[in-house]
């Protein structure tokens, strides 16, 4: 199922602020100012480097944290500040997660089993045991992994196995949107696309949407609808993946850009990649605005910033 | 001229642990030419990091060593040419004249290289004085030269600075900068860059690089990311479950890849021109080498498995002067299988781009 | 430039050919294999490689087996005689007509007695065997000694379950729950820190028979701090984990969090600390005992017994010896195990 622009989108993110007071002198914006949105049945790819704020973006918009200001529409509902007993549910079983450290993000002493079902436990999403167990089963399957799993614990599993079954607890909810959380970077390059590829297939079966956070661009590129490029808790520029790639307009992206890595010696022996220093580039992120620059591709600029990004890129 | 500066044969390692004992490395040859860069390739647990991890005596206390010899051929201070075989030397010994001297090595995370406490003038310097057998004030003056070296500005005010004050990807130039230091013959590098941003693991790679041209050393890298293959390797080893699957030199492999497990290796990693709706990937997870293997370890997660390999552990067919692979398919009587289609058209286009460029 | 790289010779894989020699048949493709379900794991569960490692720590098997010991004398060891532990030995001497009490007999066994010197005891309990000897009362030592074990750790395991219980729910809240509820339970339990044992004891003893009771309250009221800082640091440790940010994601509530996704994985190192924590409360329960304030009589525990032996140690050294020695294997044996369980519980990767 592709993604359904014609429809209201799923997400709505606007103007999400989210500050950490350090000390009672010293705020860190660690998201500042980022709007988006996600239709039904796309991928949307935030990726930028680390302390570019990408985390902290997926965990408020599930409410790990509570964002400082801005508003966040999820399926037509406001989850920004108190929700009512509705709009919890809504979130807690509609938005799943999905984490980036296979080792971290499964409870260690608890089996399998119960790790994919804790959500249908908590929803009381089951009427009898066998019913909960033919779910998990069902979902173990999907996942790839044998029913024989279900009664280990996840020390006794690989990366990519655990990353499996961090899907299934996600899965099981029959998620509208799940947000993945660097969840293929932990993972060996072969490892990473049987994920992608178990992603992309659950995507097609059943339509939910992903917020793909990212710092590997080939990837992202490989999974994503559209793609959000995030510095410094800034959204630089976001637009299509087509219009990214082949019209990457911001410095800060073309230096991404020219740095992914490619499985060829010939062009990769050759390549050097692009250097960009917020201090040095000349820029200040707080002068710009999120400018239009065609199609739905905007990118973070003054006008004359823009104007001379677009007659570099064109020449 | 052969002039080999590492030569690793039939190395065979067992460790012991609580649930048996795990048969981690299942007789491996590889071997490395002076000045030259190899790749070792392989998901995490093939044992590419035991390998280079023997070569420097840092193994752990729970492996037994079956059988094998690793020499080592360097350059003795007075200009004698040593072959030693690091097996049969004595902890002491390596210490002394191996680690940190003639072999160093760069981890993943730089953290586990520098100490917090120290400053990084101090860490710089401890090496120098400790082999090289420098003064205090040679010391500082050279460690000041090789931060700028590899590309950290500022370099005097860097030398009393602590390691926290850093980032990452300066962290890491500390530690080639220390790496180098005493002038080694070989630079292991254990996925020196999976830590690391993007944008920034390219620059360390391009470091490595030029220091080992200018320095004259031998690389060997391990790492699970053909990106940096492709970037850095003159040759490349192929590991799966404890043995060598595919050897080859970079064109070789990545251009005429004969083993299913490379195949899948090469394809799982999407280049830019990927539109595929799938990446042609290596199903399941490696074995548990808790478990003897019978035949071929990869046949469980083969789709192109012969009933010979749950029988028989395939040979190293040669395929050229250069060229081997593990595999049951290359043997005359198998059927002919040819590589899956996504990846015979990258490869036919990047053979098109290589053209172009050379043209 | 060409080379000769990597040439290959591989004698054991020659001989594997030479050994087998494959048909045609077997150069098909092989069907059978579903490659699409991955039915790999690890198969070693998590308590079995503890008790691995465990077992494999000498000093703590030994800590093991003198615990063992310890608890099955403890039980068994007064009925192994025909002496209750507060019965007077004493025997009707009919020569004189007095009653003869067997006052601060040293250790004897007749007939090991006999076959070392050929002479049999040359007084009224020529015939009684007093493997520890008697007290100053005329009291089986090996009786009061066991029995004052049975109490001493039977004081230990009720209080630290109940500490443990205590300062692991307080800790856990605690530490999950953090601002202002954790900066006033960790000021409370500061202050209640400060406070010495000494004048906590001194404080109930004015106001509570001095006995059994006594010391329990007195055990309770301190040592659950310890606890309850382990109990916190691993909830601080663990709730910031992704597995805890997962089951929030999923709806779960505090409670949920805390006692069923937390809990479990602090139950290695409270164990831990719950070893180390009772030789601490027999010895304080010996220390209470000691100064007077502890076990009543005639009811007796480690600690009575070394202040009894200790009122005498100059005259009748022998009387002191059998409870200091129990102490201190106890104290040694709980702190070996609680080491071995530590470093069983925390395996260094190179075992996993």
């Amino acid at each position: 199922m592709p993604a359904d622009y014609s429809q209201e989108p799923i997400l709505k993110v606007e103007h999400m602020k989210q500050y950490f007071k350090v000390s009672s002198s010293y705020t860190v914006k660690a998201v500042d100012d980022v709007s988006f949105d996600i239709y039904p049945g796309e991928t949307y790819g935030l990726v930028g480097e680390s302390g570019s704020g990408k985390t902290t973006v997926g965990r408020g918009i599930i409410r790990l944290y509570d964002p400082t200001d801005g508003r966040i529409t999820f399926k037509g509902k406001d989850i920004t500040g108190k929700m009512d007993r509705e709009t919890t549910n809504l979130l807690r079983t509609k938005m799943q997660m999905i984490f980036q450290d296979p080792m971290a993000s499964l409870n260690p002493r608890k089996k399998i089993g119960d790790i994919i079902g804790e959500g249908l436990d908590i929803h009381q999403m089951y009427s009898t045991q066998e019913e909960r167990k033919e779910k998990i089963d069902r979902i173990l399957a999907k996942v790839g992994l044998a029913a024989e799993h279900y009664d280990r614990y996840p020390y006794q599993f690989s990366g990519g196995q655990r990353q499996r079954v961090g899907i299934a607890r996600a899965l099981i909810m029959n998620p509208e949107l799940i947000i993945a959380d660097e969840c293929i970077s932990a993972l060996d390059v072969s490892i990473q696309a049987q994920v992608v590829n178990l992603m992309k297939d659950i995507q097609e079966e059943t339509g939910t949407a992903y917020l793909f956070i990212a710092h590997d661009l080939s990837m992202v590129k490989y999974i994503s609808d559209r793609i959000g490029v995030l510095h410094l808790g800034r959204m630089l520029e976001t637009g299509t993946t087509q219009e990214i790639f082949s019209n990457p307009m911001h410095p800060y992206t073309r230096s991404l850009l020219s740095a992914i890595p490619v499985p060829d010696p010939a062009t990769e022996k050759e390549r050097i990649a692009l250097e960009y220093h917020y201090e040095t580039s000349g820029l200040n992120y707080d002068e710009g605005s999120l400018t239009l620059v065609g199609g739905s591709h905007y990118v973070h600029g003054t006008p004359q910033e823009i104007e001379t990004w677009k007659r570099e890129t064109q020449a | 001229m052969a002039d080999k500066i590492l030569d690793i044969r039939n190395l065979d390692i067992t460790f012991t642990t609580t649930a048996g004992p795990v048969h981690a490395i299942r007789g491996v040859n590889m071997d490395l030419e002076r000045g030259e860069t190899v790749a070792v390739v392989g998901e995490s647990g093939s044992g590419k990091s035991v390998v280079m991890k023997t070569a420097m005596g840092i193994l752990a206390g729970n492996a037994e060593i079956n059988s094998g010899e690793i020499h080592f051929r360097y350059k003795e201070d007075d200009g004698s040419t040593q072959d030693v075989d690091i097996l049969q030397k004595d902890e002491r010994w390596i210490r002394k004249n191996i680690n940190g001297r003639r072999i160093a090595m760069i981890f993943q995370d730089p953290m586990t290289s520098l100490d917090p406490t120290m400053t990084i003038g101090k860490q710089l310097m401890e090496g120098m004085i400790m082999h090289l057998k420098l003064s205090a004030q040679e010391a500082a003056a050279r460690a000041v030269k090789l931060l700028e070296e590899v590309g950290i500005t500022d370099p005097a005010k860097r030398m009393k600075q602590y390691p926290h004050q850093l980032s990452g990807g300066m962290r890491q130039r500390v530690v080639i900068a220390m790496a180098i230091s005493c002038n080694p013959d070989l630079l292991i590098c254990d996925e020196p860059t999976t830590a690391l941003d993007v944008t920034i693991q390219a620059k360390i790679l391009e470091l490595i690089k030029r220091l080992q041209k200018d320095h004259g050393i031998s690389v060997i890298y391990i790492t699970h990311d053909l990106g940096v293959v492709a970037k850095v390797a003159d040759y490349v080893n192929v590991m799966y479950a404890g043995k060598i699957v595919e050897v080859g030199n970079i064109e070789e492999i990545f251009y005429d890849p004969k083993h299913p497990y490379t195949w899948g290796l090469l394809s799982a990693m999407p280049d830019l021109e990927t539109d595929d709706s799938r990446l042609y990937t290596i199903p399941g997870s490696p074995p548990n080498l808790l478990h003897e293997v019978k035949g071929d370890a990869f046949a469980p997660r083969n789709q192109y498995a012969l009933k010979i390999d749950t029988i028989a552990e395939p040979p190293m067919f040669k395929i050229s002067e250069t060229h081997y692979a593990a595999t049951w398919l290359l043997d005359e009587r198998a059927p002919k299988v040819e590589m899956p289609q996504e990846l015979q058209k990258r490869i036919r286009r990047m053979r098109k781009e290589a053209k172009e460029d050379a043209g | 430039m060409s080379r000769k790289k990597n040439v290959v010779s591989e004698p054991a894989l020659q001989s594997l050919q030479e050994a087998y020699v494959p048909t045609q048949e077997d150069f098909t493709f092989d069907t059978s294999i579903d490659i699409h379900t991955d039915r790999n794991y690890a198969s070693v569960g998590f308590w079995k490689g503890v008790a691995t490692r465990f077992f494999k720590n000498k000093r703590a098997v030994i800590g093991l087996v003198i615990i063992g010991i310890s608890i099955f004398l403890a039980l068994a060891g007064p009925y192994m005689n025909q002496y209750g532990y507060s019965d007077i030995q004493s025997v009707y001497d009919e020569e004189t007509g007095n009653e003869v009490t067997a006052r601060s007999l040293p250790p004897r066994i007749p007939w090991l007695h006999k076959l070392m010197t050929g002479e049999a005891y040359d007084d009224p309990f020529a015939d009684r065997v007093f493997l520890f000897g008697t007290d100053s009362l005329g009291r089986d030592l090996w009786t009061r000694v066991w029995y004052g074990a049975r109490v001493s750790l039977l004081i230990a395991f009720v209080t630290i379950f109940i500490d443990m219980i205590v300062g692991m729910t307080f800790g856990l809240v605690s530490g999950y729950f953090g601002g202002i509820l954790d900066d006033f339970m960790q000021r409370f339990l500061e202050i209640a820190n400060s406070i010495p044992r000494l004048v906590i004891v001194g404080v109930l003893a004015t106001f509570m028979p001095k006995g059994i009771g006594l010391v329990i309250v007195a055990l309770l009221l301190t040592e659950w701090i310890g606890m309850s800082k382990i109990a916190r640091a691993e909830m601080l440790k663990n709730k910031e984990q992704e597995y805890i940010m997962a089951s929030r994601t999923l709806g779960a509530g505090s409670g949920r969090i805390i006692f069923i996704d937390i809990l479990p994985n602090t139950i290695g190192p409270i164990i831990t600390q719950m070893m180390f924590s009772i030789p601490n409360a027999i010895f304080t329960e010996a220390f209470l005992s000691f100064v007077g304030v502890g076990i009543m009589l005639p009811q007796c525990s480690i600690g009575s017994l070394i202040e009894d032996g200790f009122n005498n140690i100059t005259t009748l050294p022998y009387q002191i010896v059998p409870p200091i020695l129990v102490l201190a294997f106890l104290m040694l044996a709980f702190n070996f195990v609680g080491d071995g369980l530590r470093e069983a519980l925390a395996p260094r990767i190179e075992d996993m």
